[in-house]
């Protein structure tokens, strides 16, 4: 076997040369000096991999139009198996890789590594920086939910603030008239096809760099013999590539990227924020207003590149050991205060969107279609727990019958009755007696009666607060009033779709006292303690609109 | 060409247990990784998606009137889930009443290679345009290439109504 390999290797050898070439790349020389830190680079390398790998698969799963954007994404991330984790990895491997690039430029910063003659390789590497940053910029708006829509509509102005060029920028990227299909298909094309080519070409121009000038010596490797990359250096990489790879996997198996609303235009309530790594700038932006806006926006970040492009034509000093070079760490430490200073203020200002409930929608949502007599048995089941005998669903508990698949042959008043003594309808039966209230049983038996294997999700994702809110609703009887997902009368106004109409605020006064806001309403004034009040309101929140 | 000696013969690092550690390390290492991304990557490709229950029973008509032995094609539309969409498609059915009563609705399409096959009166056989397969009024394959009878669909009746289910294979597996 081990000859034919190596005459295969051999006959490749002669028509390609690839193995010189391989090993000429593999066993080059490098200073003595060097180790660990000049993993980043490698780093940041694998990660635009990891990107381009599960970008692709996510692609095979998508439609980039507004129209169907969202509505893939959420079947991807709740009916393709694994597609969770594919777009958790994509999602946070793209917050990784600005952190590793980051991290990659300090490092030659600190090191001075940009000087004399690797100018150029460090102006492909703010190139390959900005390039990342627009990855950000731009696949921010493909899930197409509140966030990216309105995320995009920012930076869409921004752009067009920039001078003289602003109103070209704008019609690039297709904002005339606001944000739609065709600033959809620009975004995605240059995430998708533009950018990466652009990429690809950077890092080989970079890399190629780097190998014609060597990797940067320090003061003192004359005295230390010279290595070879492999398979000292390689195997540094690779470990430093395995931890990246372990936290960005355990990020992506552990931490929920959350699905919001469908992009809602007229949505009024929505406090659009940036992405964390644009958080300074947008901070930033806060500081200036008026026609002073645009210095902010357009002039202060180009003049920061400028100068981060302009670093080794400023800095043209011999080399010297890295701790001696303080003002390169005074100015890292800066920019390190600068930075964390204005992201931080960016997040504590930020006001809590206490307008509409979070609701995740990367989970099932079947629960919004309940109706509250439904939702709030929601609450008695979870109260009484009877998940523990009555599994749902494959892995469930089997003491009891699943009651999703037992087609229940029976009626509300059997159920109840059930309820209350079960030995007495089910001679043998081991279930003890459920000891909730009247209406909270009758709860219990409607949502029995319509739960089947499809809907049975909304046991585990019907958040608290809606569940809580629907018995609270159920407790006042606000459903001979009113109406919810079909359910309840007309005597007041449907309550879908309240968050669109009112603000919290008013809905919150308005249980207090309803005449003072609307004069002449016949509805009864609600004192509810603070939590049942937090979470009707929460609820009805969250309710669609019909 | 001393540079070239050097490539041919790579100096030992220090001791060959260090080197063989390190490659060793290398090639576990990328092992995992290629593991953890391939693993979910072929999950992601070639899983099914979670089901979502199609639309089950599809009322197609009354069949009280249909003449016992004559095939009649009908049509009607049934909602499939596709992809992240729900799609109302049209489809049709050739249904026979046989003379005791019974009923039977069969796909549209030849077994052979999917063409749509049709009732012929004169030959009295469902004659399929392709590769003239050709089908008895029980589905049976009479003549030509295809390999197997023709798709029934699952059939319920309420009362004189015919309601379609899944369309099957004759051994019984969901097409």
């Amino acid at each position: 076997m081990k000859p034919r390999f190596e005459a295969v290797v051999a006959w490749l050898e002669h028509r390609t040369g690839i193995h010189t070439a391989l090993r000429k790349a593999l066993y080059e020389e490098i200073p003595g000096s060097s180790g660990w830190r000049q993993v980043f680079g490698s780093v940041a390398a694998f990660l635009f991999l990891v990107q381009a790998f599960t970008g692709i698969l996510l692609a095979f799963n998508y439609a980039p139009t507004p129209g169907d954007a969202y509505n893939s994404l959420r079947y991807i991330v709740t009916e393709v198996t694994g597609g969770r984790l594919i777009r958790g990895l994509h999602h946070w491997g793209a917050s990784m890789i600005i952190v590793v690039v980051v991290l990659h430029m300090i490092q030659v910063f600190l090191y001075g590594a940009y000087k004399k003659p690797r100018e150029a390789t460090w102006i492909l590497g703010v190139a390959l920086f900005l390039l990342t940053l627009a990855y950000g910029l731009t696949g921010y708006l493909l899930p197409w939910d509140n966030r990216a829509y309105w995320g995009t509509v920012v930076v869409t102005q921004i752009a067009g603030q920039a001078p003289m060029l602003g109103p070209y920028l704008t019609r690039l990227l297709g904002g005339v008239g606001g944000i739609g299909v065709v600033t959809f298909a620009r975004f995605y094309g240059m995430h998708v096809l533009l950018l990466p080519p652009a990429t690809i070409a950077l890092i080989a121009g970079h890399v190629y760099l780097v190998r014609k000038h060597g990797v940067t010596p320090i003061p003192a490797d004359e005295n230390l013999p010279s290595k070879h990359f492999h398979p000292g250096q390689t195997f540094k990489d690779t470990v430093a590539i395995f931890i990246a790879f372990a936290i960005l996997f355990t990020m992506a198996v552990a931490v929920r990227v959350p699905l919001e609303q469908l992009a809602d235009p007229s949505d009024t309530t929505y406090i659009p924020r940036p992405e964390w790594y644009f958080l300074f700038l947008f901070q930033t932006l806060k500081l200036f207003s008026g026609p002073l806006e645009v210095l902010g926006a357009v002039v202060l970040p180009g003049l920061a590149v400028l100068a981060l492009i302009l670093i080794p034509f400023i800095d043209r000093s011999r080399m010297v050991k890295v701790t001696r070079r303080v003002t390169a760490f005074a100015f890292v430490a800066l920019a390190a205060i600068g930075w964390t200073g204005l992201t931080a203020t960016a997040i504590v200002t930020t006001p809590h969107p206490d307008q509409a409930a979070q609701i995740d929608y990367s989970g099932p949502t079947e629960w919004l279609q309940l109706s509250p007599a439904e939702l709030a048995g929601v609450a008695s089941f979870r109260q009484e727990r009877c998940a523990d005998c009555h599994g749902t669903g494959p892995d469930g508990a089997r003491l009891g019958p699943d009651l999703t698949r037992t087609s229940i042959r029976r009626d509300a008043a059997w159920m109840i009755e059930h309820f209350k003594h079960p030995a007495a309808l089910r001679p043998g039966s081991s279930m003890p007696p459920i000891e909730v209230s009247g209406p909270q049983l009758n709860s219990l038996a409607a949502f029995l009666l319509r739960l089947n294997p499809t809907n049975a999700s909304a046991l585990q994702n019907a958040p608290d607060f809606a569940s809580k809110g629907a018995v609270v609703y159920q407790a006042a009887h606000c459903d001979m009033c009113h109406k919810i997902n079909g359910a309840g009368m007309l005597a007041g106004p449907p309550l879908n779709g309240l968050s669109k109409r009112r603000s919290r605020g008013w809905v919150e006064m308005h249980f207090a006292d309803p005449q003072k806001l609307v004069p002449g309403s016949v509805m009864p004034a609600y004192k509810l303690p603070p939590q049942d009040l937090e979470n009707l309101t929460s609820y009805l929140f969250s309710l669609p609109e019909k | 060409m001393p540079s070239d000696r050097t490539i041919a013969n790579p100096p030992e690092v220090s001791g060959a247990t260090r080197r063989s550690f390190f490659t060793a390390g290398i090639y576990a290492i990328w092992g995992i990784i290629a593991a953890s991304l391939g693993a979910p990557a072929s999950a992601y490709l070639f899983l099914p998606p979670k089901a979502r229950k199609d639309e089950s029973w599809i009322d197609v008509g009354d069949i009280t009137y249909l003449t016992p032995n004559q095939p009649v094609e009908m049509a009607f539309r049934r909602n499939r889930v596709d992809g992240w969409k729900v799609v109302s498609e049209k489809l049709t059915a050739w249904v026979v009443k046989s003379p005791k009563g019974g009923v039977s609705a069969f796909g549209p399409q030849c077994t052979h290679l999917g063409c749509a096959h049709h009732w012929d009166e004169a030959k009295a056989q469902f004659v399929c345009p392709c590769h003239n397969s050709l089908f008895s009024i029980d589905g049976q394959v009479a003549f030509g290439p295809a390999p197997r009878p023709l798709d029934r669909y699952e059939i319920k009746l309420d009362g004189s109504r015919l309601l379609l289910g899944d369309l099957r294979k004759p051994e019984g597996n969901a097409v």
